[in-house]
């Protein structure tokens, strides 16, 4: 059943196919888009015109990155439950955005969610420290995803690692710059069809195989490498790091710049919520189908397989396909991978390009004074800087470890952005000195214990032991943004903030509304 | 007016208490999950029916709970806020 043989790694004709079409009907879309963006609003919020189930949709294909496809579907094959830490982790972050984030966000701000921070606070310092956040996040977020890129084209198509993610560049570049939200919420919403579609009938090939029944393929994978596959692992040793892992993965989904920005594509607070609704629909049974992927790799491709043709398991699915579909479905899934990567790229280039536009230069530097044409040119200018060094960091960052440098996005999203987001939204005496303590605080500290983690220590320069015992700081440094935001404020009271939230409260509540 | 302002934060704290409500129950579903994969190891592996375990099962449901409470806000939200949003939105209307 497990042939050694395996057409992964060579050049695909399906793939390479499947992939110029994708780009084709995308640039296609782009080109449509680039006639509709004229002004900020639309290259940054799509117009507001997005319907709650379309964004729902795009949301799904911002989240559901190539590291969730191959990287779940890969640990599940190799460790069986203890995917699942992981897929539920990444998914009960969504009520928590449902039910505190996404109406308010949407009611208050314009394109970032320093919109939301900084609304009832002194501009500038609320601003550079929230751009701040921003980048942090986006930055770790692009060099995951482009050394994701960088490996999986390298494995699948057999292009040069450098040349993949100078491709991933490019093709991106030309989806922001020209067609802006627009273009990107159409890729992001045709990716999300095309990786489910794919992922489901993937999944249904493999179930055929066993009844239709999962239980029964799950029975296969126990007969063959035992009753472990079905209990936990290794992943979680000590109860601490499950704890701390736990809160950055619930937390951080609601302190992604690139997620936060989707609400501002759509109508209304109510379009809001109904797009978190099919979001959590959507990626709750992509986790669902991963699973049954994952196992389905375990028994019908087998361990040795998948680990002989990369370490970390990441090839499993393409595997899988290989196996079930041959090289027509391995081309199809090569495709659908490399055209995931591509949007999540392009969705956070653009929240990156938000920040460096929208917050720093329009806010901070022209103090708000910057017309409609300056603002697109500068958005544009700092969508190509980001390309850039997307490209740059893709290739130095080249044989890092994917997972942990999502899961550093993940962390520094939980302590640095989420917790003033809260604070700001939700607590009348927060300040402007609390709220760019809060930011920078929660974003420095889970940084450094991140450096001063066993990760970086001992796995990566060697050292016997590391001074902070958690692989996630999470657990620290969440609550210690929190503490600190909220000290920060109470010592110095702020008039101005404080006479301005039973406005910003009827705003955030009843919309924008002229009166 | 004075009874819109009333109006607006009696709502703004049933929606306040109602997110916090619901994020509780999302930090028990899954927290109690992460501990019981962290301390009780054995008990997760232990078989329902052959090809399920108790920590296959409650995975799931994390993720069932998880629509759940998703499909609840949502039916909540549209029955219990749009309305009265709707109505206070009106009245501002209104009195200009």
């Amino acid at each position: 059943m497990s042939a050694p043989m395996t057409a992964v790694g060579e050049p695909n004709v399906t793939a390479i196919t499947f992939f110029f079409l994708f780009v084709a009907l995308t640039v296609g879309i782009t080109y449509w888009a680039a006639r509709r963006t004229k002004s900020t609003e639309e290259f940054f919020a799509a117009g507001r015109v997005i319907s709650g189930r379309q964004n729902g949709f795009a949301l799904a294909g911002d989240y559901m990155s190539a590291a969730s496809f191959l990287g779940i579907a890969g640990l599940v094959s190799l460790s069986g439950f203890d995917g699942l830490i992981y897929s539920t982790g990444w998914l009960v972050g969504w009520p928590v955005v449902l039910v505190l984030i996404a109406e308010p966000l949407r009611n208050l701000g314009k394109y970032t969610f320093a919109d939301v921070v900084s609304y009832r606070m002194r501009q500038t310092p609320v601003r550079i420290a929230a751009a701040l956040g921003t980048l942090a996040v986006v930055v770790f977020y692009l060099i995951a995803q482009m050394v994701g890129a960088g490996n999986l084209i390298r494995l699948m198509f057999g292009l040069s690692y450098d040349m993949a993610v100078g491709i991933v560049g490019a093709v991106m570049l030309i989806y922001v710059i020209f067609g802006g939200m627009i273009a990107t919420t159409w890729v992001q919403i045709i990716k999300a069809c095309l990786l489910l579609g794919g992922a489901l009938l993937m999944a249904i090939l493999v179930l055929a195989q066993f009844d239709m029944n999962p239980l029964h393929l799950f029975a296969a994978a126990q007969a063959k490498y035992g009753d472990a596959v079905l209990a936990p692992g290794k992943l979680i040793s000590n109860p601490w790091e499950a704890v701390s892992l736990g809160l950055a993965l619930m937390f951080g989904t609601a302190g992604l710049p690139h997620i936060l920005m989707r609400f501002y594509t759509v109508p209304d607070a109510q379009a809001a919520r109904q797009s978190v609704f099919w979001a959590t629909g959507l990626i709750g049974f992509f986790y669902l189908l991963t699973f049954v992927l994952g196992f389905g790799a375990m028994v019908l491709v087998g361990r040795d397989v998948i680990t002989g043709v990369d370490v970390g398991g990441n090839m499993a699915a393409p595997l899988l396909a290989e196996a079930i579909g041959g090289k027509g479905l391995l081309g199809f899934i090569a495709a659908v991978a490399f055209a995931t990567i591509l949007a999540v790229v392009a969705g956070l280039t653009l929240s990156g390009a938000a920040a460096l536009s929208h917050d720093l230069w329009v806010s901070v530097v022209r103090k708000g004074h910057a017309d409609h044409v300056e603002q697109l040119r500068v958005a544009r200018v700092a969508t190509v800087l980001l390309g850039i060094v997307a490209v740059l960091l893709g290739i130095v960052f080249k044989g890092q470890n994917v997972a942990f440098m999502v899961g550093l996005a993940f962390a520094v999203a939980a302590s640095g952005n989420f917790p003033a987001l809260v604070l700001s939204i939700f607590w009348r005496k927060s300040t402007t000195n609390g709220m760019v303590a809060c930011i920078v605080v929660g974003t420095v500290t889970s940084l450094l214990l991140i450096y001063l983690s066993p990760t970086i220590q001992v796995d990566m320069l060697g050292k016997a032991h590391a001074w902070f015992p958690l692989r996630n700081p999470a657990l620290i440094t969440i609550p210690l943004a929190f503490v600190v935001g909220i000290v920060v404020s109470l010592a110095k009271p702020e008039a101005d903030a404080l006479a301005a939230y039973d406005g910003k409260e009827r705003r955030m509540i009843l919309g924008v509304v002229e009166d | 007016m004075i009874d819109d302002l009333q109006a607006l934060q009696v709502l703004a704290r049933k929606r306040w208490r109602m997110a916090i409500a619901l994020s509780m129950v999302m930090v028990v579903i899954y927290f109690g999950f992460l501990l019981l994969v962290a301390f009780n190891k054995e008990g997760l592996g232990t078989p329902i029916v052959p090809g399920l375990s108790v920590g296959i099962f409650l995975g799931a449901m994390v993720i069932v709970l998880t629509w759940a409470v998703t499909l609840f806000y949502v039916r909540w939200a549209n029955a219990n806020v749009d309305e009265e949003i709707k109505r206070l939105n009106a009245r501002r209307g209104g009195a200009r």
